[in-house]
């Protein structure tokens, strides 16, 4: 990942949020990090939509994502992301609680790059978050055009 | 990554796909590598269309496939996948020499899961591979089942 690519971490749980970006930064990832907190500011951001924050056009970007979100569930927004040609391209790490076989279908069909189950032992979390951002540090991520391609969002 | 799942490499020059046989079994112990010298050999394993004593016993995934190969490239194995109903679950990793953005962008347009350019030096590439090995043989990671008599 390059110096000027942008990981955006959809995750609701505050401390959760803190530990996934220092252990990323610690494994040597120096992009800028976003925070989004929930559903319906993930798609605001990426769609360009809202008051909120939103994304720059011709910038590289990388979204992890938790799956329970408030307002607007991780699986309806990976959904519409894969379903809009210019935003399909980001790769979606989905980082979770749930751990069922049919969450991994569901959302390995909907487009996601790979699906990760957050360990319920801090130290295990915190290795796992480590060999993810030794791994990303190696990968290269898709620029994404200027606006988004279909008009509105729900 | 469940131990029974496979890892398989489409890589055409024997020597890259040596290296990375190398340094992901240092992580990677638990799990099949399997090696497919070109597009069509990969597309035939996929698609049952070879007997393959491992194909029987396992149901998911990875694939690392490179880019320029013979006949069937990269672009077309993840083309014809992504098209296929039950194929199309299996993450696809790029592993290539290309670092061109034009071409980073089309694959993942085409729905590969991640894009890695191989270093060209030599220790940096091999700790590249093995970054990938750690990452790949996470307790963490869930691979999706594929039902292969569609």
């Amino acid at each position: 990942m390059r110096k000027d690519s942008v990981i955006l971490i959809a995750e609701n749980d505050q401390a959760h949020f803190s530990l996934i970006k220092t252990t990323l930064q610690n494994a040597g990832i120096n992009s800028e990090i976003i925070r989004l907190t929930d559903g319906r500011e993930t798609l605001d951001f990426l769609f360009m939509k809202g008051r909120g924050p939103e994304r720059l056009p011709n910038k590289e970007y990388l979204l992890l994502m938790d799956i329970s979100l408030p307002k607007i569930d991780g699986l309806t927004v990976l959904e519409k992301i894969k379903r809009d040609p210019n935003l399909k391209k980001i790769p979606v790490i989905i980082l979770t609680a749930a751990d069922d076989q049919d969450t991994v279908e569901r959302c390995h069909s909907l487009g996601c790059s790979v699906y990760i189950v957050k360990p319920p032992e801090h130290k295990t979390f915190v290795d796992t978050l480590r060999k993810i951002g030794l791994f990303l540090s190696d990968v290269q991520i898709p620029q994404l055009n200027g606006a988004a391609q279909t008009g509105t969002i729900k | 990554m469940k131990k029974n799942s496979l890892i398989l490499v489409a890589e055409d020059d024997a020597g890259h796909f040596e290296l990375v046989r190398r340094n992901l079994w240092l992580s990677c112990v638990e799990h099949d590598i399997i090696h497919f010298k070109d597009g069509q050999e990969v597309l035939d394993f996929l698609l049952k269309k070879t007997k393959h004593p491992a194909h029987d016993e396992n149901n998911s995934y990875f694939l690392l496939l490179d880019i320029r190969m013979p006949g069937v490239d990269g672009h077309e194995v993840l083309r014809q996948m992504k098209l296929h109903p039950e194929l199309k679950k299996i993450p696809v990793i790029m592993l290539t020499t290309t670092a061109d953005q034009a071409e980073i962008n089309r694959c993942y347009e085409m729905g590969c899961s991640f894009y890695m350019v191989k270093p060209v030096d030599y220790s940096r590439f091999m700790k590249a591979v093995e970054n990938l090995g750690l990452f790949l043989s996470m307790d963490a990671i869930r691979v999706p089942h594929i039902d292969s008599k569609l």
